[in-house]
């Protein structure tokens, strides 16, 4: 089949090869993948919020938010959680395994309008998986973001994804990187205890010159966003990333519609305006 | 725009003589009162009166199964079916056309459906005007005329049709039996003239489109829903027979040997239990009323801020078909009235 036929079909799941597995957390995976194909490879360029379509090879497919950022080409990693049909058969797979990927979709965090502003993310669970794209994303474009405050929350010091990862920043000069657990049943845990909406009584915020991307369970979502209303953020300096049944990741199977939007074409980032203006979201 | 008579006698032997451009396949009867566009062996059979057919013609554009690629460890696969086949689609009136062009907008944009676009390209589309029943509302939703969206489109004249020849191939069909059409003289055009004058005298039912958008915003928490929900059986029907619902599930099927398979996408409906169920067990939209909901929001209020039109033809089949008796049009009228009854 020839690369111009390939273009054209936006179904068309590419060969990638499994390089790596990190296991993070029970049931939690890193997986770093490189497509077979080297103009593959080249031509796939994200930003960071988005996902791609993950197949496992005669079990189906799945939507999968990009855990990397576009800022460390050559592997795309995914973090992903043994939830169901299709992230079961990816578990049985190990490294050198090939699957299908196709992507990426979604608009992604509006990463240029954000540029000059302070960056505040915030994520709790596995909503770290997407932000982490957009943290390496800012770290490794420092000089065009102002302040950048990770808040990250996790049950215990053992569910926390990417730990060692985020534990190295929590002595950098350049990002206020505040790690939370709900408590610390090993008495090691050498960030704070509780949960992620009362980190912000550690924070200075300028709601003018923040802005706030938020991921994770709906029960943080409240919290957190009343503390953001309470600080007066504008509905539009708050991104939110939702989750939705997906198909074809393409607008057209129709799966993800939420009111008048497709999270998959309109989102996965939406902000809170557009959000509170969708019927049944969170 | 090219106009040419055909006098009825003739229709029959013109659309036989179609078939050189593909295969042919129009309304055919099946069962007592229904039709459905089928494959035409002897012209004379085709149902020319009949108003509504089962489904509507997307089943030629987006097939209830449809293989999208087959895979195996090299890789995946597109899947031509029958490529290159080629059909001609007879009786399809204005509100289809519309179905079609709604359709279009879906499957075109950022991402085009290959698929989609394929069976399109190959097929002829042969329009037919009709009188409403009780149950178009087409008129309504803006869709009972068809400008364009077909190769050919015959009006009904009394002994004649008044043929309006839309594109470059329906040229090329009317040229090859040009002794079966005759010129338009000015009884055609009086005639077709007086019809198309007092067509509207036959709708039965009206919708109000105007407005409608933000009235399915303010009517959002109505019980109404709740009442719908109450009532629907979760079948389907109404997405099925919808000539714009285009909602589809993938599955990959095995075979045997655990090592090919192919990847297929079927219909779908967003009134089934687990359309928005993902992985892990959260269902979006768990009640029956809020599936009905999202179905109507999506083509009243949803569409039209995706793609500036209700994806909605007014063809009626949704109100026919439903077996608890959901109506749509009765359903707007309610959400439009001051006080809900």
């Amino acid at each position: 089949m020839s690369d111009r036929q390939d273009r054209q079909n936006p179904y068309q799941p590419h060969l990638a090869r499994i390089v790596r597995i990190l296991p993070q957390i029970p049931d939690h995976r890193l997986f770093q993948l490189r497509f077979e194909d080297d103009e593959v490879a080249r031509n796939f360029k994200h930003r960071p919020g988005q996902f791609v379509e993950l197949s496992v090879l005669g079990t189906g497919e799945a939507p999968i938010s990009i855990s990397s950022s576009p800022t460390r080409p050559g592997t795309l990693e995914l973090c992903v959680r043994k939830v169901g049909r299709v992230t079961e058969a990816l578990f049985r797979l190990g490294v050198d395994a090939v699957i299908g990927i196709r992507g990426p979709y979604g608009n992604g965090y509006p990463v240029e309008e954000m540029e000059g502003h302070n960056l505040l993310l915030v994520a709790g669970g596995l909503g770290m998986a997407p932000l982490r794209s957009l943290l390496w994303y800012a770290m490794d474009n420092r000089s065009k973001f102002k302040d950048i405050i990770l808040m990250y929350g996790a049950r215990v010091p053992g569910d926390m994804l990417f730990k060692y990862e985020l534990l190295g920043l929590l002595d950098q000069p350049d990002i206020k990187c505040l790690l939370t657990v709900d408590r610390d049943d090993t008495g090691r845990w050498p960030a704070h205890i509780g949960v992620v909406p009362k980190l912000f009584d550690k924070v200075e915020l300028d709601p003018k010159t923040t802005i706030a991307a938020v991921c994770g369970p709906p029960v943080m979502y409240k919290f957190v966003l009343q503390k953001l209303l309470e600080r007066n953020f504008s509905k539009d300096h708050i991104l939110m990333s939702l989750e939705r049944k997906m198909k074809c990741g393409v607008g057209k199977c129709g799966h993800c519609a939420i009111g008048y939007k497709y999270t998959c074409l309109d989102g996965p980032i939406f902000t809170y305006w557009d959000v509170i203006n969708l019927p049944e979201v969170v | 725009m090219r106009i040419v008579t055909l006098p009825k006698d003739n229709l029959v032997p013109f659309l036989e003589s179609t078939k050189a451009f593909g295969e042919l396949h129009a309304p055919l009867r099946r069962g007592e009162e229904s039709c459905a566009l089928g494959k035409v062996d002897n012209a004379a059979d085709i149902q020319v009166g009949c108003l509504r057919t089962i489904l509507p013609p997307k089943k030629y554009f987006m097939p209830q199964e449809q293989t999208m690629f087959s895979f195996s460890p090299e890789g995946y696969e597109p899947v031509a079916e029958e490529a290159g086949k080629r059909y001609v689609l007879f009786g399809l009136h204005p509100c289809d056309i519309h179905g079609l062009k709604i359709l279009d907008l879906v499957f075109s944009g950022k991402y085009t459906d290959p698929y989609y676009f394929e069976r399109r390209k190959h097929v002829a589309i042969i329009g037919l005007d009709c009188i409403p029943d009780e149950y178009c509302f087409c008129d309504s939703m803006g869709t009972s005329f068809a400008e364009d969206g077909f190769d050919l489109f015959l009006n009904d004249i009394g002994d004649r049709y008044l043929v309006m020849v839309g594109t470059s191939l329906g040229d090329d069909m009317v040229n090859a039996s040009a002794r079966l059409f005759g010129e338009v003289d000015e009884t055609a055009k009086e005639e077709f003239k007086r019809r198309s004058n007092t067509r509207r005298e036959h709708f039965a039912v009206e919708v109000e489109t105007w407005g409608l958008p933000e009235i399915f915003d303010m009517e959002y928490e109505s019980p109404l829903w709740r009442e719908a929900g109450e009532r629907c059986l979760s079948c389907g029907a109404c997405s099925m027979v919808c000539p714009t619902c285009y909602c589809y599930d993938v599955l990959d099927l095995l075979e045997l040997n655990a090592e090919k398979g192919v990847r297929k996408r079927r219909w779908d409906s967003c009134l089934f239990k687990d359309y928005a169920l993902v992985a892990g067990g959260h269902n979006f939209r768990k009640e029956r009323s809020s599936r009905v909901k999202n179905r109507f929001f999506h083509k009243q209020r949803g569409f039209v801020a995706e793609y500036g039109r209700p994806a909605c033809t007014g063809c009626g089949r949704c109100i026919v078909d439903c077996p608890a008796q959901i109506n749509i049009v009765e359903l707007i009228t309610k959400l439009r009235s001051y006080s809900h009854v």
